[in-house]
């Protein structure tokens, strides 16, 4: 008997969600700000659902609505991708252990 | 690409985002962190891009539509101020929801690209799935809209609630899960509209009732939702990255909403059900009489502190309000060439998103191992001079610990009223978002500054040097 590939992306998203709450237990309380704004960039990883999306279609049919949609959902996930990891990284450039230089 | 190729790279992607996560662990890391998560993402979109195969017609369109949102991310992410991040993140969490909503829409029109089948004929799974990452998604959507203006100050912070809310929210929740099982029997795609157009109406109506300060668990709560939307459209179009991912973000704001509603003592479901609880404390106050409190100035402040060998700070929304954060530094410093020994003291739910406060203060180029959780510095306070507290409030009120009759009781608190005195600094008596007195007010070791925080911050500032 074959197992449907089915039960496998369940076991992975299963097992995901341990990793992620022992990762997260693990995250410094003063760095929870970080941790929604770069959580929120990875889940901008829908953009390759977006891709496809947009992408897909016959030649000389390329903005179909559902092409449009894609297209539409690609500017949003691009927004909180180069938002979200743009100002993280601000921010943990701000994490210093000791002030080198006093302004 | 061939299929299994190019789902090896999506669980490289997977892993690099643990790993971006992971390096948040310590502040050291975590700018490694970042890094693998850039990577994670480029590696998602490229592979993504190549798989496609013929991109001479459309690909330009892709790298414009890249090249707006982009550009648009970067010129926020560089131009927000650091006392707008939890708007910001509410905004971002809107995109997340609308974004899973299109990729849904553009599936469900569009079956055969993601190997759906044909429209009107779309596997009962994948529909299931679909559906609940559109209805998840939408209700992302339009919560963290309400949770943006509510914290932005455009919609007032105060619950909204009308008799039946509960039982409206319960009906229409009822009404989702039968428009999904009936939208797999017969694939109408008025079904599917309907089931959206009801999710952004839910989400509006499960955030309007919840008042600001409980914000850090709404915020929280719209980060995991958009998690799990992501992985509904994961499981969807098959894709190990988007489920990995989903999973992720779904139980880090699952675990931040728990660090939130312990931080104030209430159940998850209390916070979600909002609205009763702030009306009822109102009442409870308003009967109290006038007491009498002990009021100072900027030049008592500085005497105070300039005489203390150990300060203990401890901020709050208030300070982020008035932006008061830099002025504090550049007092403790001041302090410390006095040689007094300065640290500062968070309480998890201080400000209107978890971490707020840090966040802040390292923009002040304050060194993080000077600033302590609540766990790590509340017996300190016994042993402390002074305690200067800066817009909190509800956060040291002993109350929490001696009446319960109220209703923050068995709230965890800072320990301010220990320290030998206390500077409390305010505008006004007004009690703070829960309408509680604070009994700190009247304690004989209390000083009332009352002014602005910045504003007071810079006078004590002055009479220091």
């Amino acid at each position: 008997m074959e197992i449907d590939p089915f039960i496998f992306r369940v076991s992975i998203f299963i097992l995901s969600i341990f990793v992620g709450y022992y990762v997260v237990w693990s995250v410094t309380p003063s760095l929870h700000t970080p941790l929604m704004s770069v959580t929120n960039a990875i889940s901008s990883v829908i953009i390759v659902g977006a891709i496809i999306a947009a992408l897909s279609g016959e030649p000389g049919k390329i903005f179909e609505i559902s092409n449009l949609f894609g297209y539409a959902a690609i500017i949003l996930a691009a927004v909180n991708i180069f938002g979200g990891f743009l100002v993280t990284q601000r921010m943990l450039a701000m994490y210093k252990k000791k002030k080198r230089d006093k302004k | 690409m061939s299929a299994n190729l190019l789902a090896f790279f999506y669980l490289i992607s997977g892993v690099l985002f643990i790993l971006a996560l992971r390096g948040l662990s310590s502040p050291e890391t975590s700018r490694q962190g970042n890094f693998y998560g850039i990577v994670g993402m480029a590696l998602a979109i490229g592979v993504t891009i190549i798989s496609v195969g013929d991109l001479s017609s459309s690909f330009i369109y892709l790298i414009v539509a890249l090249l707006i949102g982009g550009s648009i991310g970067a010129f926020i992410a560089f131009k927000i101020p650091m006392t707008a991040m939890p708007e910001l993140v509410a905004g971002f969490h809107s995109l997340v929801g609308l974004a899973a909503v299109f990729v849904a829409i553009s599936a469900y029109l569009n079956p055969g690209v993601f190997n759906l089948g044909t429209p009107g004929d779309i596997k009962i799974a994948s529909l299931i799935e679909m559906s609940l990452g559109a209805a998840i998604g939408a209700i992302t959507f339009t919560g963290s809209i309400i949770a943006f203006l509510k914290l932005r100050g455009i919609m007032s912070g105060s619950p909204i609630t009308f008799p039946g809310q509960h039982i409206l929210n319960l009906v229409l929740g009822i009404l989702l899960i039968g428009l999904i099982s009936y939208l797999c029997i017969n694939q109408l795609d008025s079904l599917f509209w309907t089931i959206i157009l009801i999710s952004f109406l839910v989400g509006i109506l499960i955030i309007i009732p919840i008042g600001g300060a409980d914000m850090p668990v709404v915020i929280s709560m719209l980060n995991s939702y958009s998690g799990w939307a992501a992985a509904g459209i994961g499981f969807t179009l098959e894709n190990t990255a988007l489920i990995i991912t989903g999973a992720l973000v779904g139980s880090s704001g699952a675990i931040l909403s728990y660090i939130m509603c312990k931080g104030m003592n209430r159940s998850f479901f209390n916070v979600i059900l909002g609205g009763w609880g702030a009306t009822e404390e109102q009442t409870s106050s308003s009967s109290k009489e006038q007491k009498p409190v002990k009021s100072g100035n900027a030049d008592d402040a500085a005497f105070l502190m300039k005489n203390a060998s150990s300060v203990i700070i401890v901020p709050g929304y208030g300070m982020a309000v008035a932006q008061a954060q830099h002025a504090l530094r550049e007092m403790v410093d001041a302090l410390k060439k006095n040689g007094v020994k300065v640290n500062y003291a968070i309480h998890p739910v201080a400000g209107r998103m978890p971490g707020h406060m840090n966040v802040l203060l390292a923009e002040a180029n304050v060194p993080y191992d000077e600033v302590f959780e609540l766990e790590e510095i509340n017996n300190d306070f016994a042993n402390c001079d002074v305690a200067y507290v800066i817009g909190a409030n509800d956060v040291t009120n002993p109350v929490a610990k001696t009446d319960p009759q109220s209703p923050i009781y068995g709230m965890p608190i800072l320990d301010v009223e220990k320290s030998k005195s206390v500077l409390f600094v305010k505008r006004s008596l007004s009690p703070g978002y829960a309408g509680i007195d604070n009994d700190l007010f009247y304690r004989d070791n209390t000083l009332m500054l009352f002014a602005d925080a910045k504003k007071m911050t810079e006078e004590i500032l002055k009479n220091l040097d």
